[in-house]
């Protein structure tokens, strides 16, 4: 904005710009020689850092060309723009109005309009829905047992329990503290039907506690795996108190009174799957789950009985 | 006229130009635009970042997708990543695998992706705190606050769908703790699941669906609604600082051309070298070292991305209530993941009409921007949201802190319950306090932010100062 500047000014102002030009020249070269580099490192095989630091080469060099020849070449400027208020003239607005009610009158009678307008109205609303319901397609929601599927698993009176790697358990093999994910044989792995399976500590248990006392086998008890929280896998035990902890948000379950919660945001026990074992010794469910597996929802007890 | 005038030896940038505008009148409508005034601050800079990293998004998130299949089939392994060779994974891995070791240039990209995402989001949330602390989404600018609100609410989505993609074990955590959040909705929440996923969790359609989101429908509304918010922005021009000279009625700043067109072109080249030396240097979600999704597993301590930190939090830190009315369920999850956010975003958009109601009753036009001092109100209630959502955000990884200050978990989280209340209630009179002392203090600067006599002589030319 400087209007009135002496000679000395002047050159001073000269020789400014004639370094800028020359910072501006090499920062422009520099980004010419990265993109170069770039290709060479890409054809050679390629390598994540190289290409990474000629990137920022090439961006940076012309950012900081731009840069200085903006800021010192071409220099501070301001121009003023005029601003209106936002609302239109008055007349404008009239005018408008005018125009849009004699278009409204010659569409017909206000009675006239009033009774097409109505129907018009609801054909959209008609075909609105027509068009929205295809969504329902999403999901299963129309096919059987798509209701129940939130409280059932794949675990059934009699199915042997398996790990992970498809071994099925007997009662000897299982030590003291141990602890295995497991679920039912033949099924895969499906998700809802995770299960810990832990050998408590000798006289810890407290049978008053569990939802099926009866569901246990000396000190080995099940559970299901799904945090009541949020559904993480509850993944981390601690033998010597007995304890399950959910890595996700610390929800802490006590493994010998019916993996009540202890602390954390859970809000109630995990589910319990009553086991015991067959003629050959290898242990087996005896139903399914004690209640509905993982994150609660909202009619979650309307199935309680069954 | 450009017939008269072609014998002139034209440049080749003046025949297109000449070429365009013989057949799409374009001189008269663009020629105003040449000098437009922007208003002159960085602070006015950080939408602009925004833009450009969404713009670094778009196009290196078209390079991946070129390589990404979201298919959760199993295969085995066999690349040159040593340690899962021989594990049953799902394509989708497999192909975030192969794209990181095989494809020339895709780690690279890979990575300056998800930097990108992160300071997308960094720098919207910088960008809304400069309008909300200046009071420039105030009458007429309302509308923008709820498009720029609504913008936040697609980068959180588009993230999220994003860092569900790779199908590796911290991914599959997060996507699992989204999915109860939408299933504790009461009434509604198991359909909006099935629908969601196809089916129950983990669902037969979930990638699929994600990956659509992810590369058609959330980048398609971002750009669509970015589009809307410019527009506006033009139509309404900007709000400036105060500054001598600058009123009601006009807007001082550097032109479009040729000043600002550069400034912004450097800018984001700054934007792309930076994001360039982040994805180059410094390893982003290492899918690799996460192995693969199984529903049974995961792996402690599991975060997700900063921007998700807040939800995180309020999920560690809400109690665990969970109660039965006349047979519903309200499940422990639904009030921290679904009706707190969900209020948060509510007073956020209604902000501009709240703060009229019972604070400012303002509804004048206003273009100046006001500094935070004069209104300690809306200052206070921006310092106390951002320290609760401080306290929040530590919250979102209580277990690691815990165990740094070597203290119990459970003492930590009632501690940052307290200060959930503390703290803000704590930021808001110091911040009173401290606003009504730079009001006083300031009190006597000549500032001639109302005076409209300079409007007269300004209103007639978009004259040039210089």
């Amino acid at each position: 904005m400087s209007t009135q500047t002496s000679p000395e000014d002047q050159q001073l102002q000269a020789a400014r710009q004639k370094r800028a030009s020359r910072v501006a020249a090499l920062a422009f070269g520099i980004s010419i020689l990265a993109g170069i580099a770039l290709v060479v490192v890409y054809v050679n095989g390629g390598d994540t850092q190289a290409e990474g630091v000629l990137l920022t080469l090439a961006f940076g060099g012309i950012g900081v060309g731009l840069g200085v020849w903006v800021k010192v070449i071409i220099g501070h400027e301001l121009v003023i723009e005029p601003r209106h208020p936002m609302r239109s003239d008055a007349s404008d607005r009239q005018a408008f109005e005018e125009e849009f009610d004699q278009a409204r009158d010659s569409v017909g009678s206000p009675d006239r309009r009033r009774f097409l307008g109505r129907l018009l109205a609801g054909a959209g609303i008609s075909l609105g829905l027509a068009l929205t319901v295809p969504f329902l397609s999403l999901g299963p929601i129309f096919s059987r047992g798509a209701r129940d599927e939130l409280f059932e698993t794949a675990w059934t009176s009699g199915k042997r329990l398996v790990t992970t790697e498809g071994q099925e358990i007997h009662i000897e093999d299982f030590e003291p503290d141990q602890i295995a994910t497991v679920f039912p044989q033949g099924e895969g792995t499906p998700a809802d039907s995770q299960a810990v399976l832990i050998n408590v500590r000798e006289g810890r248990l407290m049978a008053s506690a569990m939802p099926d006392p009866d569901g246990v086998v000396g000190t080995l008890v099940c559970y299901s795996k799904l945090c009541t929280h949020a559904g993480c896998p509850v993944g981390l035990f601690r033998a010597s108190e007995g304890q399950l902890i959910c890595p996700c948000h610390q929800s802490l379950f006590d493994v010998n009174a019916g993996a009540a919660v202890l602390s954390g945001p859970a809000g109630r026990p995990l589910p319990q799957l009553p086991i015991g074992v067959d003629e050959e010794g290898y242990l087996v469910a005896l139903g399914d789950f004690s209640a509905p597996v993982g994150p609660s929802f909202w009619n979650m007890t309307d199935h309680s009985g069954s | 006229m450009s017939q008269a005038t072609s014998d002139a030896k034209e440049t080749p940038l003046q025949r297109v130009a000449s070429w365009a505008d013989d057949r799409l009148h374009l001189a008269e409508g663009s020629r105003k635009y040449l000098r437009k005034a922007f208003p002159g601050h960085w602070s006015f800079l950080v939408g602009e970042i925004a833009m450009f990293s969404l713009v670094i998004l778009l196009v290196t998130g078209t390079f991946l997708a070129l390589f990404y299949t979201p298919d959760t089939t199993l295969v085995i392994y066999d690349g040159p990543y040593v340690p899962l060779q021989g594990q049953e994974i799902t394509a989708a891995y497999d192909s975030t695998l192969r794209l990181s070791f095989e494809i020339r240039a895709g780690l690279l990209f890979r990575q300056v992706h998800h930097w990108a995402a992160l300071v997308f989001v960094a720098a919207i949330v910088v960008h809304l705190l400069r309008v909300f602390f200046t009071g420039s989404f105030r009458r007429p600018r309302e509308l923008n606050w709820v498009i720029g609100g609504t913008l936040l609410l697609l980068a959180f989505g588009a993230g999220f769908t994003g860092y569900s993609l790779p199908d590796d074990l911290l991914s599959g955590t997060g996507l699992r703790i989204g999915y109860s959040a939408l299933l504790s909705v009461p009434f509604i929440g198991p359909l909006l699941g099935y629908l969601g996923l196809g089916g129950e969790y983990p669902g037969a359609f979930v990638l699929g669906r994600l990956h659509i989101l992810h590369v058609m429908i959330l980048p398609a509304l971002l750009v669509g609604v970015l589009a809307v918010h410019l527009v506006i922005m033009v139509r309404q021009k900007h709000t400036q600082k105060r500054r001598p000279g600058a009123t009601e009625h006009n807007v001082i700043g550097e032109p479009l051309w040729p000043n600002q067109t550069i400034t912004m072109g450097a800018l984001f080249m700054f934007t792309a070298a930076v994001l360039s030396l982040l994805g180059g240097l410094f390893e982003i979600n290492a899918v690799w070292l996460y192995g693969p999704y199984e529903p049974f597993e995961v792996f402690a301590p599991s975060q997700p991305d900063w921007y998700m930190g807040w939800l995180e939090g309020l999920l560690r830190l809400w109690p665990a209530w969970e109660f039965t009315i006349l047979g519903v369920t309200i499940p422990s999850v639904f009030i921290p993941s679904v009706v707190i956010p969900g209020i948060m975003f509510t007073v956020m958009f209604l902000w501009p009409w709240i703060e009229v109601k019972w604070i400012s009753h303002d509804t004048a036009e206003h273009h100046i921007n006001q500094r935070p001092r004069d209104v300690p109100v809306r200052t206070a209630v921006g310092v106390s949201s951002l320290v609760l959502l401080a306290v929040i955000f530590v919250a979102g990884s209580n277990d690691v802190v815990a165990s740094d200050l070597g203290i119990g978990l459970q003492t930590l989280t009632n501690w940052l319950r307290v200060m959930c209340f503390v703290l803000p209630a704590i930021a808001w009179f110091v911040t009173i306090r401290m606003m009504r002392r730079l009001q006083a203090q300031s009190v006597q600067e000549p500032v001639s932010s109302t005076a409209d006599d300079v409007s007269s002589t300004t209103d007639d030319a978009s004259a040039s100062t210089t």
